[in-house]
């Protein structure tokens, strides 16, 4: 019975703790600057110009529940033949509330498959947005939200 | 040099699209942090990724502070010829790493 008891027990403090750690993330306003839906949109305005960015044909392939925002494991693919007169040039990735608006810039110059795969760090719940850039100078995006318990980039070190 | 993962297929047939898998050991230490002094401890990630295969670059990335820790990149590839692709990392702080691994493509 007893070992039976333990793990309940043990599994019920994780979740209340969990539960706490979400109920107190709304509050903390420690946080240095932080990228904001603004300045994302500012970032994105420096990689398209004054392009259109018309949605679909991306992908973006990330957990909507994160546990640990320090690596969330991130895929971006576009649907392209990727033939020499129709690809991807380029994919880039923004977010909305990390410190900083932007988190990669990827070129394919030479790709089999318009198709990349990282790690990146989540400051908080927030929203993320791909952009492909095609050879034919049209631009694609897609986003996804993220909702992240434990964040990273702002707790202490010793 | 053993701070870098490579992984690439050793053999393909032409035309087959090649997965390449990379991962570098490194801190990436965003410069938005603070000890608990308060005292904000300096950025230090690798900001660019290449590989080039034969000399041509067939990948390139920025890297931001988002990138987590120990920098994963993967990306595609046609397998056209035998020969040499060749990785390279640039970061802060003068940090510059290389790899190389070689494929046979029949």
């Amino acid at each position: 019975m007893r070992k039976r008891l333990a793990p309940t027990r043990r599994r019920f403090l994780g979740l209340a703790g969990s539960a706490a750690t979400i109920s107190v993330i709304p509050g903390v306003s420690l946080r240095p600057a932080e990228a904001t839906p603004e300045t994302m949109a500012a970032a994105i305005r420096t990689v398209v110009g004054g392009a259109v960015v018309q949605t679909g044909k991306v992908k973006l392939d990330i957990p909507p529940l994160v546990e640990n925002g320090n690596t969330v494991p991130m895929t971006v693919s576009v649907a392209s033949p990727m033939s020499a007169d129709d690809y991807v040039k380029s994919i880039h990735v923004f977010n909305e509330k990390n410190p900083q608006p932007n988190m990669g810039n990827f070129y394919l110059p030479k790709a089999g498959r318009a198709q990349i795969s990282t790690r990146v760090r989540l400051a908080d719940s927030q929203k993320i947005i791909a952009i492909a850039r095609l050879s034919d100078g049209s631009f694609w995006s897609v986003s996804a939200d993220v909702v992240v318990t434990l964040a990273a980039c702002t707790e202490e070190v010793m | 040099m053993a701070s870098a993962l490579i992984n690439v297929p050793k053999k393909a047939k032409r035309g087959d699209i090649i997965e390449i898998k990379t991962l570098m050991s490194h801190i990436m230490e965003t410069g938005f942090r603070h000890t608990a002094a308060g005292k904000l401890i300096p950025r230090d990630i690798v900001t660019s990724f290449t590989c080039r295969f034969n000399g041509a670059e067939i990948f390139r990335a920025d890297l931001f502070p988002a990138i987590a820790a120990n920098p994963f990149v993967s990306f595609f590839t046609v397998a056209t010829e035998s020969g040499r692709f060749d990785f390279e990392w640039i970061g802060d702080n003068g940090f510059t790493e290389t790899a190389s691994a070689t494929i046979a493509v029949e």
